[in-house]
């Protein structure tokens, strides 16, 4: 449970932003992060909470990663452990 | 003997999905010739990652690490070395009648005689969560209480904090069981015969601290550590770099994932990790009293700590004999990086990830577990 997740900010209320991880949409607490976020902004997403930014010029680096890790199978450790990190943003309640 | 790695025709390279095969196999060969030019062997280094581990095992990279190179997972997993009177006391709080709301992993957790979750098929109430602000949602959608039973290092006891800055209801607590690795980076390299030469630190754990905090560490024990990410390139990088600093005697931090880790670290995270926790001397299972290991909630926040709000006696439990199984398991040699999940009995036979006998086996971290999915040292 140290891999995180990437995702895509889209919007910031106070201190909660909604992310969206490749079309699921969460809300993940920015109480802990050392910057300001946006939506357009990747950040990475541990137990619930944006822990880091992701410089623009490693995005593309980054989701890959997470891309080819999610295309394995149910039961693969590391896709399941991604997979609760998903889960581990709260329930996007914003109608989206 | 050289024997030179070629990624192309090993049998590992099947399951090897690098994304830059090319890169990977630059890497390999750079490990190989650093190695030899250590000019003894073997060389051991050491992670602190359940994520490396799952990594390594998954991407089969053992199998095209040089011979004279031992990369051994120590005590990386936070859910194994949870300790058997940290696992007792949410039983007993379990059985008391709180909801209990835990990290999936800590369900199955061996205590002295029971696991959270044999606590839940005698009808205690269990709620897994995925963070620690759904434990908070749990106590707000309720009047029962509700104790978050917190494991994890640094990174994840960060979140703790933030939602016990945050306001909690009343009926919200924490019993925690968060640990602090750097202290028990000390441990390792202290303990006698050890033949730890180099650390690999976990990227998204100094995502948190900072590289800098293994400063100290470095000074004082005169062993290198390497901060690195978890994709394989990344970890393959770690090596070389940290394999070069024991062949060159030169040790020293060397920050090789800057993508995500600067030497000062999370600032604001540290600031709310170290309002709300304490450090304190504790056990780790199988390893030893940690000095500083332990992260205790400070008095200030004693309304929302467990330890503080509930009378939790868990001598009941003890007229309850453990397995006997448990004697035989070897999890604390494996966390210690004494011996490996294939010197173990029990692997894969008594102990599967199924029926457990310890928590090494327990947690999708833990080494037993990973070496049984995906299997740990290929032997080609």
């Amino acid at each position: 449970m140290c891999l995180g997740v990437p995702g895509r900010v889209v919007e910031v209320k106070g201190a909660v932003a909604t992310v969206d991880f490749w079309g699921v949409r969460r809300e993940t607490r920015l109480d802990v992060i050392d910057e300001p976020v946006g939506p357009g902004d990747y950040i990475l997403n541990h137990v619930g909470f944006a822990i880091r930014k992701i410089p623009a010029d490693e995005i593309h680096e980054t989701l890959a990663l997470y891309e080819l890790l999610l295309k394995e199978a149910e039961g693969d450790m590391m896709a399941t452990d991604i997979r609760g990190e998903i889960s581990a943003g709260g329930r996007d309640d914003s109608g989206a | 003997m050289t024997r030179v790695p070629d990624i192309a025709v090993s049998a590992a390279s099947r399951e090897l999905k690098f994304r830059d095969p090319a890169k990977a196999q630059a890497l390999a060969h750079a490990l190989e010739k650093v190695s030899r030019e250590v000019g003894r062997e073997p060389v051991s280094v050491m992670h602190v990652c359940g994520s490396h581990e799952q990594s390594i095992a998954k991407f089969g990279l053992r199998a095209i690490l040089p011979r004279s190179l031992n990369v051994i997972m120590g005590p990386g997993c936070p859910v194994c070395v949870t300790d058997v009177p940290e696992v007792d006391e949410a039983v007993v709080l379990a059985q008391d009648g709180l909801r209990i709301a835990t990290y999936g992993d800590m369900l199955k957790v061996p205590g002295t005689a029971f696991s959270l979750a044999d606590a839940q098929a005698a009808g205690a109430r269990l709620d897994v969560v995925y963070s620690a602000a759904q434990a908070v949602e749990l106590a707000r959608d309720t009047t029962d209480e509700v104790v978050f039973f917190a494991s994890g290092f640094e990174t994840t006891a960060v979140a703790t904090a933030a939602v016990i800055l945050a306001d909690p209801p009343p009926n919200f607590s924490v019993l925690s069981a968060h640990k602090y690795i750097p202290p028990v980076m000390e441990i390792v390299a202290e303990m006698p015969g050890t033949k730890v030469e180099g650390f690999l630190a976990a990227g998204h754990a100094a995502t948190i601290t900072g590289s800098a905090i293994f400063e100290r560490f470095v000074e004082r024990h005169r062993i290198p550590v390497v901060v690195a990410g978890f994709e394989p390139l990344d970890i393959l990088a770690g090596l070389v770099k940290l394999v070069e600093l024991v062949r060159d005697a030169t040790p020293r931090v060397v920050n090789m994932y800057p993508r995500c880790v600067t030497p000062e670290g999370n600032r604001n995270a540290q600031a709310q990790l170290w309002r709300v926790f304490r450090t304190t001397g504790g056990r780790w299972r199988g390893i030893a009293h940690v000095p500083n290991g332990n992260l205790r909630i400070r008095d200030e926040f004693a309304g929302v700590d467990a330890r503080k709000k509930f009378r939790i006696d868990v001598k009941r439990l003890w007229d309850h004999a453990p397995s006997t199984l448990t004697q035989v398991c070897i999890c604390g040699d494996i966390m210690a990086g004494i011996a490996s999940p294939s010197h173990c009995p029990l692997f894969g036979k008594e102990c599967k990830p199924d029926t457990p006998v310890g928590a090494c086996m327990v947690s999708s971290e833990g080494t037993c577990r990973i070496w049984h999915q995906y299997g740990g040292h290929p032997d080609l």
